[in-house]
């Protein structure tokens, strides 16, 4: 990703690094982009480091020193965001939530990616039926509606398990089994694209065994995206937790603060005017949900050269139909090939 | 939305060592690309089976707390779940062919008619959210690529990406806390009020989607309840496909814009608003109705939040209250139905992007 400027250019290890070369590329709209989803990501991430010292309560707590909290109570300089119908404190399980949100984002990613690259590189390099039956059964995975899915599991896993790890464990589970055939899509596609360039038919003919060429040689090239679809998948992995509590199936609140559920218990206090209670863990999803999503697009449009706004002359030239394929706001569009220039295993079949 | 690249991406695989021995052709890329809906149904009923089978046997699921042992034993035995699985595997699969999907255990409807019953309201949605979805996108879209890389082109990108940030219960919550609670324009939820149920519900024949079913007998009280009621829900399942629309014609449009023809058409004098309007719009809509078709697949997910929200009574609504009391029967007959539709219209899709393209056929 950051080889992109290959003048002659002294660079410092620091504009090296992948987000700050982003940075120093961009200009003018993107850049604003780019700058505002990290502010945006920063502020998130920060919240998730600082819950324990800045939230005044916790999360599952209904009292302190002075008695019991009231429901329902308005923002006040007590309870800065109110309270909920259960009688927590509104701020404190948003701060709270960030923390819930992360650890499941980071838990189901890392194992989609594990079990998507893995699958994908053997499924990639070795074909024959074991590949045929996997790009199936991904595909019918891939076309299913990904809540619907991740509701099913989250039902099978949990089978109503209500401790924090439980409760994460089966959410990122079924966040999991909807990702897994994305990255496993990429990386198949860019294992088959890798498999006949040169350097890895002259390490066949070199005698180098395929668990070599797959680790040493096809690993890395193949996994250049993944940052970038962990940066757009983030976003989608907070969206399905939160679908999953709001539906009822994600963690119990008294063992972590999770978004989507308290956005669940306020669709009753909204017909009463009430709107402390639902306002506030939505606007943390969707900020966290804008913040990642503008990091991730800004990325994907800088590495790709048509996509990038010129520091100065040149501006409108060849912006054109490159566009129909990255544009789109999902993920595996932006690694895949695009229609026009055809697969490149499509040949090779 | 990123299956806009799945059909040249993916279908090689399997259908390309057969056309290429018999040379091609849009007729035979049909057939074999239907045959190919068979093993994607396949693969997820069984994978709903086995899940659901993993949790235990449907009865005990259902019921296992509420009945004493030796009846639920009994109930078990005369449903067959005590056989082995393999055997039930098998025998669903048999019923499935024959359009028999069994009786749900929580309210004892045949699932057939429980499907029909919650499909038409699901329906109904949907078609009022594409509406939605296309009048807000098509427009914005066109202005933003006509604008681009003005202030009003800036503006739409965000509020596209806001659009897909927004999980639609939140922007259902805000649309309910505005319109219903403080302005009082619109009721708070629900999909009729109980008299226009009623009136619905004497109709000959209803289709089940109730603004088509009030048209036909004219009856404008209960069309103006229908529409006051439907408003709501379309506008958040709408927006969230609307900010992909949006995306999607900008892009393409602008594609087109940069085209000969049209700087033909603008070196002739016409003006730029018929240059979008009418020459750069038109070819830039076939990828655009590739994509509303993969679009149904997030709108069946987005549905079941909506219906939540709004306590929309159709298929997603009633999916919840199924898993909640483990009905694992009416579970599986929801989850089989919408499996076939998403099957169907990716067929559909890939079968138009054929005919538009023939460098799709192989």
């Amino acid at each position: 990703m950051s080889t992109a400027t290959i003048s002659g250019r002294k660079k410092s290890f620091l504009s090296g690094l992948p987000v700050i070369s982003h940075l120093n590329k961009s200009v003018g709209l993107q850049r604003g982009m780019l700058i505002t989803g990290l502010v945006l990501t920063g502020f998130f991430l920060l919240c998730t480091v600082l819950a324990p010292l800045i939230a005044p309560y916790g999360y599952a707590q209904l009292s302190d020193a002075s008695g019991s909290f009231p429901t329902q109570e308005a923002p006040s300089s007590k309870h800065l965001l109110g309270t909920t119908v259960g009688g927590y404190d509104v701020l404190s399980r948003v701060l709270w939530g960030s923390q819930t949100a992360v650890t499941v984002i980071v838990v189901a990613v890392a194992m989609s990616i594990f079990l998507g690259v893995a699958l994908g590189l053997l499924s990639g390099y070795f074909g024959g039926w074991l590949d045929r039956v996997l790009v199936v059964i991904a595909d019918a995975i891939y076309a299913f509606p990904s809540l619907l899915l991740a509701i099913v599991m989250s039902i099978v896993i949990s089978r109503g398990q209500s401790s924090f790890w439980g409760g994460i464990l089966a959410c990122a589970f079924s966040i999991t089994v909807v990702f897994v055939p994305q990255y496993f899509r990429v990386i198949r596609a860019e294992t088959i694209r890798l498999k006949a360039e040169p350097f890895v038919e002259s390490a066949m003919v070199l005698g180098a065994s395929s668990l070599r060429i797959i680790t040493r040689h096809i690993f890395k090239n193949a996994t250049r995206t993944l940052p970038l679809m962990f940066t757009l998948n983030a976003s989608e992995a907070i969206l399905t937790l939160a679908g999953l509590g709001f539906l009822g199936f994600g963690i119990e609140p008294s063992s972590a603060a999770e978004w989507g559920f308290d956005l669940n218990k306020a669709m009753a206090d909204a017909s009463s005017g009430i709107w402390w209670t639902g306002v506030f863990p939505g606007v943390a999803i969707v900020l966290t949900v804008l913040g990642l999503t503008l990091v991730g697009e800004s990325i994907n449009d800088l590495n790709d050269p048509r996509l990038r706004g010129r520091k100065r002359a040149g501006g409108k030239a060849s912006r054109t139909k490159a566009t129909a394929g990255t544009d789109s706001t999902n993920t595996g569009a932006t690694t895949a090939p695009k229609p026009e220039t055809g697969s490149p295993e499509a040949g090779k079949a | 939305m990123t299956t806009l690249i799945e059909v040249p991406d993916v279908e090689p695989d399997a259908v390309t060592p057969k056309s290429k021995s018999a040379g091609g052709g849009l007729g035979r890329y049909i057939v074999v690309r239907f045959f190919l809906i068979i093993p994607t149904i396949f693969i997820l009923v069984t994978l709903v089976f086995f899940l659901m089978r993993v949790i235990g046997d449907p009865i005990t699921a259902a019921q296992g707390g509420r009945l004493p042992p030796d009846v639920l034993a009994q109930r078990i035995h005369d449903a067959g779940y005590d056989r082995p699985i393999i055997f039930q595997y098998f025998e669903y699969l048999g019923q499935l062919v024959t359009g028999n999907f069994g009786t749900t255990i929580t309210d004892r409807r045949p699932v057939v008619e429980m499907l029909s019953t919650f499909g038409a309201a699901t329906l109904e949605l949907s078609i009022n959210a594409l509406i939605v979805a296309l009048a807000v996108g098509i427009p914005l879209g066109l202005i933003a690529a006509q604008r681009r890389d003005k202030a009003a082109d800036a503006f739409l990108r965000c509020f596209a990406i806001l659009c897909y940030a927004t999980p639609v219960f939140f922007s259902g919550l805000l649309l309910k806390l505005t319109f219903s609670v403080w302005l009082g324009w619109l009721p708070v939820a629900g999909r009729v009020s109980t008299r226009t149920e009623l009136a619905m519900g004497q109709l000959a024949a209803p289709s089940g989607i109730y603004w088509l079913d009030a048209l036909r007998s004219g009856d404008f009280n209960a069309l103006g309840d229908i529409v006051s009621h439907a408003v709501l829900p379309a506008i958040a399942l709408g927006l969230l496909t609307a900010g992909v629309f949006l995306r999607l014609v900008r892009t393409n449009v602008i594609g087109t814009l940069g085209k000969d023809y049209v700087e033909a058409g603008r070196s002739r004098g016409v003006s730029e608003f018929r240059l979008v309007t009418k020459h750069a719009y038109k070819p830039a809509l076939i990828p655009i109705i590739t994509v509303m078709g993969l679009q149904i697949a997030l709108m069946l997910g987005g549905a079941v939040l909506t219906e939540t929200t709004f306590e929309w009574k159709g298929l997603g609504y009633q999916l919840v209250q199924y898993l909640n009391a483990r009905d694992f029967v009416a579970v599986q007959g929801i989850v089989v139905l919408l499996a076939v539709i998403v099957a169907i219209t990716n067929f559909v899709v890939d079968v138009v992007a054929a005919l538009i393209d023939p460098r799709v056929r192989y």
